[in-house]
């Protein structure tokens, strides 16, 4: 556990000095709501109900991206060896990679959530409490497949291609969830999101376990 | 296990004309959905025979990742590409049946979409495969995936259900209900031995296309060490 | 009788099936050095990265300090330390943190005293608190090595540890095997510069054919050498 937190502290180190990853994400998060927003043109009254998906595909989109990133960190000056032949449970890299990850998804949700709720006239402030909790919930499984995934593909050809081909399929679940939960959280409140929030834990718990003893054997050579 | 193959052709052939000869000789038309609905038959068997394979995938992918067996990986491989193919055929025969019943090609409706969440899982399986590149580290790759998708299933399931309060409800009944006839219950049971036995036949002749593959790359590389 | 640092048993390694270790058999003890020599390609820096426990042996056994390294025991990997051809730092980090963060990875004991007095062993005082990206070649590799120190490793692999130094670094590095070879560490390295391991080399042995061909206590005779490459390559036609 030790381990993956100096990992978390090193991956946090080395963004905060150069801000590449966060800044591609940032950048490329708020093109793509002001793409899908003018796209979509909405009405004042239809454009809180496009909310929930619109953020969420932003996340999902840009996500992507911004993880996969954070194994190309491991490959220059081949350190992805440095901490295979240190005394340390492989799993912990997945564990420290995966904090990482989530506070990087949290820092771009921080700036793309209010701009949504200002690009389509939506009050996010009444249910900032669930729309944290949900953002919270969708991040983690998302951010466990993704971490899983961006290790297989950063070790093979066509990787740019392949992380979103694997991906997607495997995420449409906690995208169901997540928009849904979403809905609902910004009609009524927690209460009318229970069975998305349950699919979104189911996930959580599915993939961060899978996540964390599959990581191994994709990083073992 | 060898030994059956030579039997296995001769079997599907004759389960596949049995199935045939049931489904349009012997069952009798559905009252609501008409001729169309003998469809169905295959289109079930179907369906079942792409979750065995994927989790024949699944299975033989964690015994790959657990005793790094050949053999699994080459189960894995046949196993992905029985369920997409038999995948595809589910989501090539649903619409072509949905059609005259319903009135649309396609519908969100949950099993629809996970059947298609599924393909698109598998599918990506197989580009993994062909586009992950000649280092033997893929297989491990392709096998930490094809669990993954697996694990997948359930929860694909629960989501799904969600999506349906948007949608109208377009089926009038659930696929498979209305089996009133039990020769439609036999048509179906043997369509599904038909398949099975066409995926079964399909998987052996697959895994040893594999293994001869990479014999004859064995020996080529053989061949250019000694010369 | 302690175990010996490395028994390896008939290691095989394939890529893709081919077998680039095919079948290598190498004990070495406790107070060793052995240079590691061979043609470009035959497979050095595989083998290297197989005792490292890097690379995964596809037949055969290999056992480090008696544990086979196939159960990846932390016990184990606590004792090797390992450069390769590139630094294992990260270039965003300064050379004091990649230092630090890899003290907390093994659990060093007295961390800052330990990082401070690699930083002086390699020169790097000054640069300590740049970003590696900055660095040379040269200052690389001097922090490469201080890195694979930094846990007083009982097994030291070497990857070419001669390349990129300048003669400066390449006296303080020979004094410094010396020192670890005379306090009864074992060292692994390869080498293309036979005439600079020479003085420091229990054993020389040549890997060729994915075996080590030949094998031979003390220093390689140049003269030797050259014939022993000749045969073998010839050999194979």
């Amino acid at each position: 556990m030790r381990a993956a937190l100096a990992i978390l502290r090193k991956d946090l180190r080395i963004e905060w000095r150069t801000k590449e990853s966060l800044s591609s994400l940032i950048v490329l998060g708020v093109l793509l709501l002001v793409a899908l927003a003018v796209a979509y043109d909405p009405t004042p009254e239809t454009a809180p109900t496009l909310a929930p998906a619109v953020l969420w595909a932003t996340f999902v989109f840009t996500g992507l991206l911004g993880i996969q990133r954070g194994f190309l960190v491991e490959r220059e000056n081949d350190c992805l060896a440095g901490l295979l032949g240190a005394p340390i449970d492989p799993a912990a890299i997945f564990a420290g990679k995966l904090a990482a990850n989530l506070v990087l998804l949290a820092a771009m949700q921080a700036i793309v959530v209010p701009l949504v709720g200002l690009f389509l006239h939506v009050d996010l402030a009444a249910s900032v409490g669930g729309l944290l909790v949900v953002l919270l919930l969708g991040n983690l499984g998302f951010a466990a497949l993704a971490t899983l995934f961006a290790a297989i593909a950063v070790r093979t050809r066509a990787r740019e291609v392949l992380l979103p081909v694997l991906l997607l399929p495997l995420l449409v679940p906690l995208l169901i969830g997540a928009v849904k939960a979403t809905e609902h959280v910004m009609t009524g409140g927690l209460a009318g999101a229970r069975d998305a929030l349950g699919v979104l834990v189911a996930f959580d718990v599915i993939f961060t376990v899978a996540g964390w003893l599959l990581f191994t054997y994709v990083v073992r050579d | 296990m060898r030994r059956l193959e030579p039997l296995l052709a001769p079997a599907v052939f004759v389960a596949m004309v049995a199935a045939l000869w049931l489904i349009f000789m012997v069952v009798p038309t559905e009252r609501q959905m008409g001729i169309v609905q003998r469809i169905f038959y295959f289109h079930v068997a179907s369906a079942w025979l792409a979750y065995l394979g994927f989790f024949t995938v699944a299975g033989a992918s964690a015994v790959y990742l657990w005793k790094g067996s050949a053999a699994a990986d080459r189960a894995a491989i046949a196993g992905a590409e029985i369920g997409v193919l038999f995948c595809t055929f589910v989501v090539v025969t649903g619409p072509i049946w949905a059609r005259p019943i319903w009135g649309v090609w396609w519908t969100w409706d949950p099993r629809l979409t996970m059947t298609l969440i599924l393909w698109a899982i598998y599918a990506g399986y197989l580009m993994l495969r062909a586009f992950g590149g000649d280092d033997e580290a893929v297989a491990r790759y392709a096998a930490v995936l094809g669990i993954v998708g697996v694990l997948d299933i359930p929860v694909i399931r629960v989501s799904v259900r969600l999506l349906h309060g948007i949608h109208p409800n377009v089926l009038n009944q659930p696929q498979g209900s209305g089996l009133a006839d039990p020769k439609m219950r036999l048509a179906l049971y043997v369509a599904s031995i038909a398949m099975l036995l066409l995926g079964g036949w399909l998987a052996m002749v697959r895994m040893r296309q594999e293994r001869l593959a990479s014999e004859l790359a064995a020996l080529r590389r053989l061949a250019e060490e000694r010369a | 009788m302690a175990a010996p640092p490395i028994r390896a048993e008939k290691v095989v390694r394939r890529f893709g099936g081919v077998a680039v270790l095919a079948g290598v058999d190498l004990t070495v003890e406790a107070g060793e050095l052995v240079v590691l020599l061979g043609a470009n390609g035959a497979g050095k820096t595989t083998l290297l990265r197989v005792l490292a426990t890097l690379l995964r042996p596809s037949d055969g056994r290999l056992e480090l300090f008696g544990v086979d390294v196939r159960l990846r025991k932390a016990e184990t990997l606590r004792r090797v330390g390992y450069v390769g051809h590139e630094s294992a730092c990260y270039p965003d980090l300064t050379g004091a943190e990649n230092l630090a963060f890899y003290a907390g990875l093994y659990d060093v004991p007295d961390a800052a005293t330990r990082v401070a007095e690699l930083l002086t062993w390699a020169g790097l005082d000054g640069a300590a608190r740049r970003p590696v990206r900055v660095y040379s070649r040269g200052m690389q590799q001097r922090l490469a090595l201080a890195r694979a120190m930094l846990h007083a490793p009982d097994l030291l692999i070497l990857d070419e540890p001669f390349s990129g130094l300048d003669p400066a670094g390449q006296t303080a590095l020979d004094a410094r095997l010396l020192a670890l070879r005379t306090a009864g560490h074992a060292i692994v390295l390869s080498t293309h510069d036979v005439a600079r391991a020479a003085p420091l080399a229990t054993r020389t042995v040549v890997l060729h054919g994915g075996r080590i061909a030949w094998s031979g206590a003390g220093a390689a005779d140049p003269v030797v050498l050259a014939r022993t490459y000749d045969d073998l390559t010839r050999g194979r036609s």
